[in-house]
């Protein structure tokens, strides 16, 4: 096994082709839960999470099920079907096994079936034909990319209210002209990993 | 059960405008930035959207009294994903050069907040017609501010339009960057806020002169 190939996707899908800043992905969920910290690192975690194991059961389901019976073309449909049934049943399991933390993510699990990365991350897997533990990695390295972005943009945002901001600039403009700056700053870490 | 009692029309601007899921309700944001780099890609994404949404508020409306609301949000999911589908292959077999740049994001309209909200909002609670209206004014307005951005993104970053070069001398590289569609956005919105603000306030002015004269009166 090599693992210096699985590190290298980790970095690559978390920092060089970070899915909020050069791909653009999540942005909805990104701009919506990153005014405070809290918020930002509840979805973070939550996010992570989903995003591992949805990778995992999609592969499975499309190495063992969809190529066999050759009905990839479906993969769209398919994939939403297994994202959806997921959250669905961890909302549910977690209601009923650990009400605390429930309390605390439970919100956040409706959100992420509207979020294009967790969409994404299988599509670009069976397309690149990734194995099993490469699209691990990828979903450990995009989970952990959106982390990082959500963190750095609510700090800056929760800055942000005190700042005197011209009045049409306030709230969402400003906080697209910051990402746009964040983003500028990602562009400096393409070429770190050549894949 | 709230029947919508607005006429055809007004459901279409209401889209259009006051509704725009770009600059208005700021969701389904992803294409506004990855595909608009060029109006071509903007344009096309546009047209898959505004077929997506009508066909999806139609398909719901239809079918919308033997959905059981338990399982709503699945079935939701599998019609959006349905047409998707569809436009994704269509495009695929069409539009050759266009698909390979923007498909990812043709295949990401299934996660399209925007679309998922009209059909729970609206079409499932409506008659046909006016959500057939609904979901055109919905994806027309998704359409304007594809083009209004990537018409901006690919002047001020190649110097050109749909892929003709237009302006000559050194564009601004920045525009066409991942960091340029942020920066368009933002600056956009903030232009339409100033609109809203400017608008607010002579509408505040009229209605501040109105009673005094009828008061003298």
């Amino acid at each position: 096994m090599d693992f210096g190939k699985l590190f290298q996707l980790v970095v690559a899908a978390s920092l060089i082709n970070n899915f909020v800043f050069t791909r653009f992905l999540g942005l909805c969920i990104f701009f919506g839960v990153s005014k405070k910290m809290e918020t930002a690192v509840g979805m973070s975690v939550t996010f992570t999470a989903v995003m591992v194991i949805s990778s995992a059961l999609s592969w499975v389901v499309f190495k063992y099920l969809m190529v066999p019976l050759d009905i990839t073309f479906l993969k769209i449909i398919v994939f939403i079907g297994i994202i959806a049934a997921f959250v669905q049943s961890a909302d549910t399991i977690m209601k009923k096994v650990s009400p605390a933390l429930y309390y605390k993510l439970g919100i956040y699990l409706a959100l992420i079936t509207t979020n294009c990365i967790i969409l994404a991350v299988p599509l670009i897997n069976s397309g690149e034909g990734y194995s099993f533990l490469e699209s691990m990695a990828f979903g450990v390295g995009s989970g952990l990319g959106f982390a990082l972005a959500l963190v750095i943009m609510a700090s800056i945002r929760e800055k942000l209210e005190l700042a005197d901001i011209p009045a049409p600039f306030r709230g969402l403009p400003i906080s697209f002209i910051v990402a746009g700056l964040i983003a500028l700053a990602f562009t400096g870490f393409s070429g770190l990993i050549t894949l | 059960m709230a029947h919508t009692d607005k006429s055809n029309w007004e459901l279409i601007k209401n889209g259009m405008f006051s509704e725009n899921t770009i600059f208005r309700m700021a969701i389904s944001l992803c294409p506004s930035i990855a595909v608009t780099n060029s109006l071509k890609n903007g344009f096309f994404m546009g047209v898959s959207v505004i077929f997506v949404q009508t066909m999806v508020n139609l398909t719901v409306s239809l079918i919308r009294n033997f959905i059981n609301p338990k399982i709503r949000i699945p079935i939701f999911m599998m019609v959006i994903a349905g047409y998707v589908s569809l436009i994704d292959m269509s495009m695929a077999a069409f539009a050759r050069p266009v698909y390979k740049q923007i498909g990812l994001y043709i295949q990401l309209i299934v996660a399209f907040a925007s679309i998922f909200a009209r059909a729970e909002v609206f079409a499932v609670k409506n008659k046909i017609i006016p959500s057939v209206a609904d979901g055109l004014g919905m994806g027309i307005g998704f359409f304007l501010a594809m083009i209004v951005i990537s018409f901006f993104r690919e002047l001020l970053g190649k110097g050109a339009l749909w892929g003709l070069p237009i302006v000559s001398g050194n564009p601004l590289l920045i525009m066409v960057l991942p960091a340029g569609g942020f920066f368009a956005v933002g600056l956009l919105m903030g232009f339409f806020n100033w609109v809203d603000i400017r608008l607010a306030e002579r509408k505040a002015a009229a209605a501040e002169t109105a009673p005094s004269v009828e008061t003298t009166g």
